[in-house]
């Protein structure tokens, strides 16, 4: 059996992780709760907005705008959103492996798949398996609209460039605190989600300026507003997993605690109880 | 009037307002425009400005930073950066950056690329100025 000194020295230590990690928790359930409600502010604006894009492509003819434009999907960008740090469960080692199999599996119907990743732990993954065409780290510690406006132009100037032909994004979708669903959604071309023939028919707007014009800020804008969801996500996402990481994390250290502190108790006893034995025997064969 | 129109006011953070409304005004790109219960349905965008709202009789004014006014079924939906109430504003700040957009405007050439940028800062700053000093007038 271990020493007293021993048992006691890893409990002092497992004790300590404990603390790590139950502040670690305390940290992300306080930036969670902020985190989800940003989230819970930004779903409107993007449902509606989705809503007004609906309703211009509703009554759409031709190609009115490049980023509508369909060409043979040969180049793809798949935009990789992760956290910059770690201790967060499988939250990023999932969606890594997401991306891995996305693209060996994609490989084979695209002449090239270029990367773009956001987060520090993506790029880390992704930049020894494949080309990483860009990288943005540490946007997502403040995840500010004006960030997205930046990326979204990134994205549209390559797009419009022919630099690629179809854009996907990639990202933790923020369910519930426990859950997070990894998520594929097509960016560029935008389709136009056709109308099931149960709908209503469109109402006929009155258009000011003409619908091209309204297209094209809007169109922009639409995908600076799904990165910035997906960069909301990302942050609530990994804030809660990092919660629930930690929370089981400090349930493990106190399990070992308990089982040491055990251990710890027994070895007491044992030399207790040994040394007791020595006494009365000592004593015993003095009186002998 | 009976009739009324709902008014919703989001923006990326959050959203701002979500009421019953008797008239609405609100500058658009091609100009200003007011819309009344009953209007046919109408998209529009909107530049940096300046949107009323009238209900009851009372009038409130809020500072827009561009986007969509979208309009059907008496149900209005604005979609914007920005919108500020007269009580958000701060005139100190918005006095300091029409300082320093004037000031930049003046040592630009208005080919430059941030010409644009400080025009539209020193845009946002009257309007917030016009808005805060409405409010202040009543």
């Amino acid at each position: 059996m271990a020493s007293l000194k021993s048992i006691k020295k890893r409990i002092v230590s497992v004790k300590n992780t404990r603390q790590i990690t139950k502040a670690m928790k305390m940290v992300s359930a306080a930036k969670l709760r902020r985190a989800q409600e940003n989230v819970v502010a930004a779903r409107p604006y993007a449902k509606k907005l989705g809503e007004v894009l609906q309703a211009l492509s509703a009554n759409l003819e031709g190609d009115l705008h490049p980023l509508l434009e369909k060409r043979e999907a040969k180049k793809l960008l798949l935009i990789v959103l992760t956290s910059d740090r770690g201790l967060c469960g499988g939250f990023n080692s999932n969606l890594c492996k997401a991306a891995d199999r996305y693209i060996k599996e994609k490989s084979d119907s695209y002449e090239q798949i270029s990367v773009m990743t956001i987060g520090r732990k993506g790029y880390e993954f992704l930049k020894s398996r494949y080309t990483v065409y860009k990288n943005f780290s540490n946007v997502l510690a403040k995840p500010s609209y004006q960030t997205a406006a930046m990326l979204a132009q990134e994205v549209i100037n390559g797009f419009v460039e022919g630099e690629y032909d179809q854009v996907e994004l990639l990202y933790n979708s923020f369910r519930t605190v426990m859950t997070q669903d990894i998520t594929f959604q097509q960016m560029l071309p935008v389709e136009p989600e056709v109308k099931g023939a149960t709908e209503e028919t469109p109402v006929e707007y009155i258009y000011e300026p003409s619908v091209s014009d309204l297209l094209a800020e809007i169109l922009p804008k639409n995908i600076e507003v799904q990165i910035f969801k997906a960069m909301l996500e990302t942050v609530a996402g990994e804030h809660g997993a990092r919660m629930t990481a930690m929370d089981s994390a400090s349930k493990n250290a106190n399990e070992m605690i308990g089982k040491l502190t055990l251990q710890y108790n027994r070895a007491r006893q044992a030399a207790i109880t040994t040394e007791l034995m020595e006494i009365i025997s000592g004593s015993e064969s003095i009186k002998g | 009037m009976a009739e009324k129109m709902n008014l919703e006011i989001v923006t990326p953070y959050s959203k701002v307002l979500d009421m019953e409304v008797d008239e609405v005004t609100a500058t658009g790109k091609l100009g200003e425009f007011g819309v009344l219960p009953g209007h046919a349905p109408f998209l529009t965008s909107l530049k940096i400005g300046e949107l009323a709202y009238k209900n009851n009789g009372i009038t409130e004014h809020m500072a827009l930073n561009w986007g969509y006014f979208e309009i059907k079924d008496d149900r209005i939906i604005v979609l914007v950066e920005t919108a500020e109430t007269p009580e958000a504003i701060d005139v100190e700040r918005a006095k300091a950056a029409q300082g320093r957009a004037e000031e930049a405007l003046k040592k630009l050439d208005p080919e430059d690329k941030q010409f644009k940028i400080y025009e539209a800062a020193l845009e946002r700053a009257l309007i917030r100025m016009q808005v805060a000093a409405k409010a202040a007038r009543k």
